[in-house]
């Protein structure tokens, strides 16, 4: 198929682009149904209003799932999960670390939930080993001194940005998908049962831009809602939780440590490249944009989290975020916790629309079964007859995701061996030729455009101890070099970094990065001046 | 005290810490005669500019500062608990003449403290205004402020100073400015360091080679702007003889720190401080304060095991959290070495506001120790913790050094105010000497061994 891929001027001023499938939503999800429909050769454009894995998708622990999280509270998540934990560590190898999880109970857990988990976890058909504490604790020395029981399942990690760039790549390599950032559906034109276009807003320029496809697919996570009734859809009904996870500045353990007892606060920990997440608090809120972490959710994690691993009290975090998790409201009564992970796919029939369908809920671990799905329904709307090939597929473990892998830049760059390329993020060993990579890979032409954000996203920068703080500050001084920067535009991008990394320390600034921000802010403020950017 | 140190000694006083704070306070009461003693880790004074800050904009948000000497008596009137409001502006104005005066003697020239700020540069080609400059930075406020056509050279593999940056930010409303970039003389392809180049720059031959470099350059411009690499322990030399060479005018720009001004002035003073009589005992925390009838104790230790101080009057010039002067701790911000009680926000939930670059600046940079009008710290009881004990610089509370641009400011006011109200405490020793003179040197009453 050769959709025409280049957006052209309308009469209205807006550009159009012109494709088969628009794919609303840039998490895990969205990623991989553009790959799935590529992979049965179908083209299509992904929109995200802000970036790749900008929700629930990157606001995870990044653990994919034995399943043995869900025996107690969903069997049949379990089992997807471990089906999918099987698949994944087989087709995606290049995003996964096989770092197997243990579940473990202290003095005072419930000795009868431990004593019924080998037994659930066989009805999902998990692997579960018990060990003796003294062997856990040989294994994973931070473990607490009161420890009563150990489990090993199959759990592993996986990058979930990694993911999503490694899906969009291979789907822009297959045929010619359209990958656009910070683009924001406005509204639907619907005539006679169908929609016709997508009306988008570039969030970066304001400029309008109009989106012609023969369906559309609603990918949109926790936003799922609000985009259907967009469409007039008023049959997906969510209810949203906010979780709060914390970046420990190392890595204290080798596997995924998760408490033995029912789901809770604080209860996993989970290892990736040099750091690792604490996690999650569960709040019930309404609303969507701008949650942040609370010192109160902060401190809730840490407190139950020191449980196991009593370092946990006195380590250093980098950082901590929130986002929001939908939660499909079918579940009865029982608290968020046993709401359904399971995912929906809705076809939208009953709603007099012929070419939308939306999906949600879910998990990353599942995210590839959640686009198989969507996508089965889109092929078999578009006529289109091929199956899903993304179960038995590797994924490429091509360059895209590559500098974004907690510990790789450091290797890359080594075995590179050029002296004129310089480290420009020194927590991460990010070079100056990442950057010249993602530069040349992003996609944004206009001068300016580029926000320093997007190639955090896409590399290590600002994501170590120092969070961006001197790094922001060479990684702009770069983008004047290669003339992305031509004006005091560049300068407002710098601060706009800081300040979004901000919203991440805020909750965690004490002991050394109380220092570290103390530095950062005399540099960035009482030297550079970014505070009174508008003002001078 | 179960072990008497082998090595202690006695002072008049004894200063705990060495950034601005401390080594002023050690330069004004060496020029008194006090014996004195300084301990502390230098670590912060390197990511300092070189730029000696009076006030610079307005707290909580306020406009940009030009005159701050009147800005400081409005300050004074309003906010009677800030630190530069409780110094009276002429010891202010002594102050930073008594301490660019010793470190223009010791060949770090600065600009003398004008009736108005400078507008003076920064890395990124925006302006900061400032009181004093270094002398090889003076040229860059005077071409901005004449709009004098200017190039600003950067250095291939120097990453973090980016002329097209400069350009970028600075060029609207200075015609005329332009950047070329070079290769620094003599270093292989590939990333630069500021410190190496600038040691390179000692060496004559280095020189002649950056001085061909810098007018070839400039192509027939006759103002060029360098980072700040010109020479480490003879800047004012290099920068003249730089300038001789090339026949340019030649302004050295701050880099992003830690950069080589802040090293200049930490090895500047770490060596003209005990050619002045001070006892410098660098890098080593003092673990312990305490005070008795007859004075203070100070024990610290190095690597040849612990030191012991006796002094007759304390200065605590500690910094705040990056020295370790304040400690955040998860439950609240205390005062490490004497747990003198801070004022802080509430909860760390009031620490910080939403934005990290709000002008209006963080309550928690608020935050930091109650003084009197002598500077010395009250304990919970609302009384001075020791009539011995006196702070300076900016773990002091009601400020705001980082928003309103007067970090150095506070520390020079402060340490002026505090060894005054110390050396009336210590009684009259050898006669002082104006701000301008060689400090008289009071033996002490020990040498320690290997310090």
């Amino acid at each position: 198929m050769n959709a025409d891929t280049h957006p052209q001027p309308d009469p209205s001023g807006a550009a159009t682009l012109d494709t088969e499938v628009l794919i609303i939503g840039g998490g895990v999800t969205g990623a991989g149904i553009m790959r799935d429909l590529a992979l049965r050769g179908v083209h299509s454009v992904l929109i995200d209003k802000v970036d790749l894995c900008a929700g629930a998708s990157g606001g995870n622990h990044g653990l994919l799932h034995s399943g043995a999280r869900y025996v107690s509270t969903d069997l049949e998540a379990a089992i997807e999960c471990r089906q999918e934990n099987e698949l994944l560590k087989r087709l995606a190898p290049g995003c996964i670390e096989a770092t197997g999880g243990l579940f473990v109970a202290v003095e005072g857990d419930d000795p009868a939930f431990g004593a019924r988990f080998p037994d659930l976890c066989a009805q999902a058909g998990i692997r579960c080993d018990e060990l003796t504490v003294a062997d856990a604790r040989r294994q994973e020395p931070h473990l607490s001194e009161r420890l009563t029981r150990a489990f090993r399942v199959p759990d592993a990690t996986v990058d979930p940005f990694h993911l999503a760039l490694a899906n969009v790549d291979h789907a822009r390599i297959v045929t010619g998908s359209i990958y656009r950032s910070h683009t924001e559906l406005v509204r639907f034109e619907i005539a006679d049962g169908a929609i016709r276009s997508a009306v988008c807003r570039d969030n970066r320029t304001g400029a309008s831009v109009v989106v012609r496809a023969r369906q559309y697919v609603n990918a949109g996570g926790a936003w799922a809602m609000n985009i259907a009734r967009l469409a007039g859809c008023a049959d997906v009904s969510l209810t949203y939780a906010k979780g709060t996870l914390l970046v420990n500045h190392d890595r204290m353990t080798h596997h995924v440590v998760n408490r033995l007892r029912p789901p809770g606060d604080g209860d996993i920990l989970v290892p990736g490249g040099t750091v690792c997440l604490l996690g999650t608090t569960s709040t019930r809120v309404t609303e969507l944009d701008r949650v942040g972490p609370t010192i109160e959710e902060v401190d809730r994690n840490i407190r139950e989290g020191s449980a196991m691993i009593p370092a946990l009290a006195h380590a250093r975090y980098t950082r901590a975020f929130s986002r929001v998790r939908p939660l499909l409201q079918n579940a009865g009564t029982a608290g968020d916790r046993a709401a359904s992970r399971g995912f929906a796919l809705l076809d939208h029939a009953g709603q007099n629309l012929s070419n939308f369908c939306t999906i949600t809920g879910g998990k990353l671990t599942t995210f590839r079964l959640m686009a198989q799905k969507a996508a089965d329904l889109v092929a078999a709307r578009l006529g289109n007859a091929a199956p899903s090939t993304t179960a038995s597929v590797p994924l490429p473990g091509r360059d895209a995701g590559r500098w974004a892998e907690p510990g790789a830049a450091a290797k890359l760059w080594l075995a590179a061996k050029d002296p004129s390329d310089m480290i420009l993020c020194e927590c991460e060993m990010v070079p100056q030729s990442a950057i010249d990579e993602i530069l040349a890979t992003a996609g944004d032409t206009a001068p300016g455009a580029l926000s320093i954000e997007a190639i955090s996203l896409r590399s290590r920068v600002g994501k170590g101890p120092c969070q961006g703080s001197f790094c922001g500050i060479r990684v702009g001084s770069h983008l004047y070099d290669r003339g992305t920067y031509v004006d005091a535009g560049g300068l407002a991008r710098m601060r706009d970094f800081f300040d979004e990394r901000f919203r991440g320390q805020r909750p965690v600034i004490w002991g050394q990065q109380a220092a570290q921000m103390e530095l950062a802010e005399a540099l960035h403020c009482g030297l550079l001046g970014l505070d009174t950017l508008d003002a001078d | 005290m179960t072990n008497e140190p082998a090595r202690q000694f006695a002072v008049d006083l004894a200063v705990i810490g060495t950034g601005i704070a401390g080594f002023a306070a050690a330069v004004f009461a060496a020029n008194r005669g006090l014996a004195t003693a300084i301990a502390g880790n230098t670590g912060a004074l390197a990511y300092t500019t070189g730029y000696l800050d009076l006030l610079g904009r307005r707290d909580g948000g306020g406009e940009a500062i030009d005159d701050p000497w009147q800005a400081q008596a409005a300050l004074s009137e309003a906010e009677p608990r800030h630190p530069l409001g409780r110094v009276p502006v002429a010891d202010i104005r002594d102050g930073f003449t008594e301490f660019t005066a010793f470190l223009g003697r010791h060949g770090l020239a600065y600009t003398a403290p004008g009736e108005r700020n400078l507008l003076a540069l920064t890395p990124v080609g925006t302006c900061k205004r400032t009181l004093c400059v270094p002398a090889t930075m003076a040229s860059g406020p005077r071409a901005l402020a004449s709009r004098t056509p200017s190039v600003i050279v950067d250095v291939e593999g120097l990453k973090g100073f980016s002329g097209r940056e400069f350009v970028a930010n600075l060029g609207p409303r200075w015609p005329g400015l332009a950047t070329r970039r070079i290769a620094f003389p003599g270093l292989p392809r590939g990333e630069v360091y500021p410190e190496v180049m600038a040691r390179a720059l000692e060496v004559p031959a280095t020189r002649r080679a950056f001085a061909d470099a810098l007018r070839e350059a400039a192509g027939g411009v006759t103002s060029v702007g360098v980072p700040a690499i010109l020479g480490m322990y003879r800047p004012d030399d290099v920068h003249g003889e730089l300038e001789r060479l090339s026949g340019l005018t030649i302004f050295e720009i701050p880099t992003m720190p830690p950069a080589v001004p802040g090293v200049r002035l930490r090895e500047l003073l770490e060596q003209a401080l005990p050619r002045q009589g001070v006892t410098l005992i660098p890098q080593q925390k003092v673990t312990a304060l305490k005070f008795d009838q007859t004075g203070a104790v100070l024990d610290l230790a190095d690597a040849y095991g612990a030191i012991r101080v006796r002094a007759a009057a304390v200065i605590l010039a500690t910094g705040r959290f990056l020295s370790g002067g304040l400690v955040a701790r998860r439950d609240g911000i205390v005062e490490p070495l004497v747990d003198l009680p801070v004022t802080q926000p509430p909860s760390r939930a009031d620490w910080y506001g939403e934005r990290y670059t709000d002008p209006r600046g963080h309550p928690v940079h608020r935050a930091g120790l109650e003084v009197d009008d002598e500077l010395r710290p009250l304990g919970r009881d609302g009384r001075p913790h020791s009539e011995r004990l006196f702070a300076a610089g900016v773990n002091l509370a009601h400020q705001d050094w980082i928003r309103s641009r007067s970090g150095a400011g506070i520390a020079i006011a402060t340490a002026r105010r505090a060894v005054a109200a110390a050396a009336r405490l210590v009684g009259p020793v050898a006669p002082a000497v104006g701000a301008d003179g060689q400090g008289v040197r009071r033996d002490a009453n020990a040498t320690p061994g290997a310090v």
